[in-house]
């Protein structure tokens, strides 16, 4: 992230993302494959790590080997959109809000004060010593005699499917194929995301 | 491009590069900050012992503590901000550390920094 100071000199947090060149590598249709679908492709990839399957895949749509492919439904009803088509960050504008989706950070084995925002007993008095953080009871006793399915409790928390909603898009530049998005992101630096954008 | 190149890219040519005087914590300084009052624009002077200077590149920000009618005022201000119109640099002070929290507790004859010679 890095911040930019707007027309009005307010310092704005933001991030960089690079949007594209994303190149359409095939048209899912409803008679052949059942739904309507775009599939793009984004940054080159070595020859040496592509799969033999992937670069006959690839030399169908006419381009290059790449890393990342993506498929978007719901796109622009009269779209006209073919094989290689290039999609640049010249489909945002300046100021209008986008969604972006990510894979959160890892945070590995967490308990459930930082996993389900519970609060702790809050004080280390009252008889306790060692269960500040603890999740408290789970349940009834004899009846149900068991835990019912979908208690919150600890563990693996992070590495998921996040969708932030309504970034506002700070800067567009062109040459760089950049977008400058208000805020924070999901994800690691360096990872991958899905700007989605509904109309 | 990587990060690094990508955000010094955007740094480079979306932030005007701003030049003040060089002034270290210690140091008297008057910074000449611009207020935006409805459409009208004004200066306003804040004059103080700048405490640190924090951060790198385009974030960093520096501290500045005066004393206001007995109550000490500290103002953060971004270094790149472009509502700083021009910093004074008022004395140069002599002090042994790059943060120097420790002025907030000293009240009086005791708050006083010794000046550089020339």
């Amino acid at each position: 992230m890095t911040s930019i100071y707007d027309g009005n000199g307010k310092n704005i947090p933001c991030t960089i993302i690079e949007a594209g060149p994303c190149i359409v590598t095939q048209l899912r249709t409803k008679e052949h494959d059942g739904y309507e679908a775009i599939q793009m492709a984004f940054e080159d990839q070595k020859e040496k790590h592509t799969t033999r399957a992937m670069k006959g895949h690839f030399a169908k749509a006419g381009v290059t080997p790449k890393k990342v492919i993506a498929e978007f439904t719901r796109f622009e009803a009269d779209h006209q959109k073919v094989f290689g088509d290039i999609l640049r960050v010249d489909i945002f504008t300046e100021g209008e809000f986008i969604d972006v989706v990510g894979t959160s950070k890892g945070k590995g084995f967490q308990g459930v004060v930082k996993r389900h925002h519970f609060h702790g007993v809050g004080e280390a008095t009252h008889g306790q010593h060692n269960r500040l953080r603890a999740p408290g009871s789970v349940g009834a006793s004899s009846w149900p005699s068991r835990v019912f399915p979908g208690i919150r409790m600890a563990g693996r928390m992070g590495g998921k499917k996040v969708k932030v909603i309504n970034l506002q898009v700070v800067k567009i530049i062109l040459e760089k194929n950049l977008v400058l998005v208000k805020g924070a992101v999901p994800g690691a630096n360096n990872s991958y995301v899905i700007i989605e954008r509904y109309l | 491009m990587n990060r690094a190149e990508t955000i010094k890219y955007v740094e480079d040519t979306y932030i005007e590069k701003r030049v003040f005087p060089v002034f270290k914590a210690g140091d008297t300084i008057t910074v000449h900050y611009k207020i935006k009052e409805g459409t009208k624009e004004r200066i306003q002077n804040f004059q103080g012992v700048v405490l640190q200077r924090s951060g790198k590149g385009i974030n960093q920000t520096f501290t500045v503590r005066k004393i206001s009618g007995n109550i000490g005022v500290e103002r953060i201000f971004p270094a790149s901000s472009p509502f700083i119109d021009k910093i004074d640099v008022n004395k140069k002070g002599v002090v042994r550390r790059a943060r120097i929290f420790y002025l907030r507790k000293l009240r009086g004859k005791k708050a006083r920094i010794r000046e550089e010679r020339v």
